[in-house]
């Protein structure tokens, strides 16, 4: 356990938006050495502190003190100076430049010329260091998620970090990489640099991090000194005030199947095409898709969503046949979709919440009748959601993307299940989610199930499918590798099938 | 030291606070180059305001002025909330012309032949915009670059017209036969040049303002616009939409056309648009893209026009100051849309 100075430390930090406190009073440090994890629900204030430590915001009141001096940061160019580097939840990657290019963007020498050489043998050494070897050459765009997740962590050790801040790493990584990436933090930590990891996934934190913070609306709620041996329960109290419990998934019957895939092949560009893919869901059943992302995932829920075309293979929603592969189609059958990327796929940022919540039905008699919108039943029915779900918000009329994640996440759920779904197909539905947010979602599902609708929930979290699921097929390269029934599913069992290395029909 | 600071939310009252500030902005800005050319700055604007607002029939020729720039600031503002980046606005307007013009000079009574002629020159102006709109859904071409460069294209084709069959043989001037008496729009107010064009474009303004904010067309503009893969998985045809959007911009520029046409010169030449497709878009810009906000956007330019050519005639000051207003109020415009996303903060000075 690291005892010296501390590397970093903030003290009384506040920061207030308008009326709301975003961080209040908040003190910080981290040793050289040390891992420190940052816990708290969404709107907690993580994001804001380490912003304000980033250099992004400046904070109403408190300072910032580097190796014992206190210091100014007022923007990340200053950060990078202090040594503190971070790693954001949306990469800063150029992708069409190279791994190296990517290094030495902003870093050239005085004359202007570009030290390629120099680049090479620092990104070489990095990489012997921690375990952390990516292709020079490669362009952005070719590399794995996880990849580019690992060149901004070099990026920032290359420009001189001596402390890392990671905003939950792990939510985009597969099981195996996570690994990867807490070897590549251990050794970092062993050689002296501080890193303050921030996740939502107790587990992680507990097996990772020396010490923790837990935020709260803003404060600090509780310091956890020895998280190896404090219990998750223990750590979810202290971010949400209160317990825990999760949602117990009770017998149910299945009944005929509402979907059904027969063969379903497809072809194109974006990501792994889909290779004889059969696979049915029952009314009252919930089918769980494991995979390591890339494997077919986005094309199969792509397939089901109507918005890609299957080149062969046949689907039925609830006994009728899809013929043309459209939105309108599949959604007309009794198919509600909860996207896998909220902000990209599922919602309008920039236009008022209701326009999101009746956008995939705007064209049905609910909302406008001869082309004419009925702005009146819009707004009513948003407001009705909003309350319904309990999302916060101002009203229907705010803009969609001043709402936090767990709220959008609650939006696009509303508006799926007031048309009762005979099919739900769901993808990542509780990435990046706090406790009390991922709870909520699991229950609505489990509702669903109850009452008869077929739900599809594609994940890469092993522990909440295992949890969800009535059985669980796994996709590898394009194909469904195998299908198992929860009770005989082990995670260590479905990460093997996941690699490839077991096939069960 | 001071720093941007991303906002949360952006008040309502910005709306009309950040076109005012851009306006304020240019004309401090402009008055430097007043300056300059060696006129008193008060007197100069004052010339350029009694010129353009001053009195009922100096308002009548602003007005005659911003009908053309309500209409192609209509195109810009539907074209650009679906993100479809229409800069033909200036070809749309002249093949509106062009097709109203040949419609006009062919003798039928009179309320038809305006009818026809506004059918026809929407029409062309749609059929131009259609170009570079199924470009870009077919080919992924740039439409900034496609329809900028059809401009060119329209009045060069306009010129070969005038220069070549429809020169007037009498006077040997380029400039097309004019349209049939009967098909002269009606003027509105007697002793002005007040015409039917401009009160289809004043109801132009809230037709568009309905059809963008209450239908399901609407809508779909919108979000097409804002989010295309969010419509794509919302079961909107993007590509529908977009050609939806083009040939409704397009139809909008080319009714310009037709009320320069039909209310103001009778025939077409090649300066029949001093840039109304190009104010379009400062009028669509300073409007924020609300088709409601064009008629005072439009009316502000049309101002600056007129009153330029006054001021230029009583102080020596150059006429082509109104378009470096024009300009400035643009980049002005660009630089106060800055403050919907960002505030400015005060920040200590690094020690």
């Amino acid at each position: 356990m690291p005892l010296s100075a501390p590397l970093i430390e903030m003290r009384g930090i506040s920061k207030s938006f308008g009326a709301v406190k975003a961080n209040e009073a908040v003190d910080l440090s981290v040793a050289p050495g040390e891992i420190l994890g940052l816990l708290g629900e969404n709107g907690a204030g993580k994001t804001t502190l380490m912003n304000v430590l980033f250099g992004a915001y400046a904070p109403d009141a408190g300072e910032i003190l580097v190796q014992g001096k206190p210091v100014t940061i007022n923007s990340s160019a200053d950060a990078l100076a202090a040594g503190i580097g971070m790693v954001h939840q949306h990469f800063h990657l150029a992708p069409r430049l190279s791994v190296l290019e990517n290094l030495l963007i902003g870093i050239s020498g005085r004359s202007g010329r570009i030290d390629r050489a120099g680049g090479l043998a620092r990104l070489g050494e990095i990489g012997r260091q921690h375990g952390l070897t990516l292709d020079p050459d490669l362009p952005v765009s070719a590399l794995s998620v996880g990849e580019q997740q690992r060149l901004e962590i070099v990026k920032a050790l290359f420009r001189g970090a001596r402390l890392l801040i990671l905003d939950e790493p792990t939510a985009v990584l597969a099981p195996t990489e996570v690994d990867g990436l807490f070897a590549a933090l251990r050794s970092m930590s062993a050689q002296g640099l501080g890193i303050i990891f921030i996740s939502h996934k107790l587990n992680e934190v507990r097996a990772l991090t020396h010490r923790c913070v837990v935020l709260r609306h803003g404060r600090v709620a509780g310091r956890v000194d020895a998280p190896a041996s404090t219990t998750s329960s223990e750590m979810a109290r202290l971010m949400c005030g209160h317990e825990i419990v999760p949602p117990a998934r009770g017998p149910s019957t299945p009944g005929a199947a509402v979907l059904t895939l027969e063969g379903i092949s497809t072809s194109g560009h974006a990501g792994t095409p889909l290779r004889d893919v059969s696979l049915f869901v029952r009314a009252g059943e919930i089918l769980g898709i494991a995979g390591v992302s890339g494997n077919g995932q986005r094309a199969l829920a792509d397939v089901i969503s109507g918005v890609r075309a299957a080149d062969a293979g046949q689907m039925t929603i609830a006994g009728k046949m899809v013929s043309r592969f459209s939105p309108r189609e599949v959604q007309a059958l009794g198919l509600g979709r909860i996207p896998e990327d909220r902000m990209t796929t599922g919602l309008v940022t920039n236009l008022p919440l209701a326009d999101s919540m009746v956008l995939p039905r705007i064209g049905t008699g609910a909302f406008s009748r001869n082309g004419l919108l009925k702005p009146d039943a819009i707004r009513a029915f948003a407001e009705a959601q909003i309350k319904a779900y309990d999302i916060r918000c101002p009203g229907p009329m705010t803009r969609a993307g001043a709402l936090s994640g767990g709220n959008l996440q609650k939006a696009l759920l509303a508006r799926e299940l007031a048309f009762d779904p005979k099919v739900l197909i769901v993808s990542q539905p509780t990435r990046g989610l706090d406790i009390g947010a991922a709870r909520f979602i699991h229950e609505k599902f489990l509702d669903m199930r109850t009452k008869g609708c077929g739900i599809i929930v594609i994940g890469e979290d092993l522990e909440e499918l295992l949890m969800l699921s009535d059985r669980i097929a796994v996709m590898y390269e394009g194909r469904i590798a195998g299908t198992l029934a929860s009770a005989d599913a082990t995670v260590a069992r479905l990460g093997l099938m996941m690699t490839g290395a077991e096939g069960t029909a | 030291m001071f720093r941007l600071e991303a906002r949360t939310s952006t008040p309502a009252w910005f709306n009309l606070a950040l076109p005012l500030l851009a306006i304020g902005a240019t004309l401090v800005l402009c008055s430097g180059l007043i300056a300059l050319a060696g006129a008193g700055v008060i007197e100069a604007y004052g010339v350029m305001f009694s010129a353009s607002l001053g009195d009922s029939y100096a308002i009548t020729e602003t007005l005659v002025r911003a009908a053309p720039m309500i209409f192609t600031g209509l195109a810009v503002a539907v074209a650009f909330r679906a993100k479809f980046w229409n800069i033909g606005a200036e070809g749309q307007l002249l093949a509106g012309a062009v097709a109203s013009c040949a419609v006009g000079a062919i003798p039928m009574p009179g309320p038809l032949a305006m009818f026809l002629m506004a059918v026809a020159g929407a029409g062309a102006g749609a059929a131009v915009a259609l170009i570079p709109a199924t470009l870009r859904v077919k080919f992924k071409v740039d439409d900034v670059v496609s329809s900028l460069l059809l401009n060119s294209v329209i009045f060069y084709a306009l010129m070969a017209l005038i220069e070549g069959p429809w020169k007037d043989s009498f006077s040997g001037y380029p400039i097309s036969p004019p349209i049939e008496e009967s098909a002269n729009f009606p003027v509105l107010l007697e002793g002005t040049r007040l015409h039917l064009g401009v009160l289809a474009a004043l109801i132009a303004a809230p037709l568009i303002w309905f059809l963008i904010v209450r239908t399901t067309l609407g809508f779909r503009i919108r979000v097409t616009g804002e989010n295309p893969e969010a419509a794509r998985y919302g079961g909107i045809h993007v590509e529908r939409v977009l050609i939806s959007t083009a040939l409704l911009s397009g139809a909008l520029a080319g009714l310009a056309g037709v009320g320069e046409v039909g209310g103001v010169h009778f025939q077409v030449m090649s300066d029949i648009s001093p840039g109304y497709g190009y104010s379009g878009i400062v009028v669509a810009m300073l409007a924020r893209l609300n088709p409601l906000g064009v008629v005072p956007a439009a009316i502000f330019l049309a101002a600056v026009m007129t009153g330029a050519e006054a001021m230029s005639r009583a102080t020596g000051v150059p006429a082509f100051l109104s378009e470096v207003i024009q300009g400035t109020a643009l980049l002005a415009m660009l630089v106060a849309l800055l403050f919907t996303a960002y505030r400015i903060r005060r920040v200590g000075a690094a020690r």
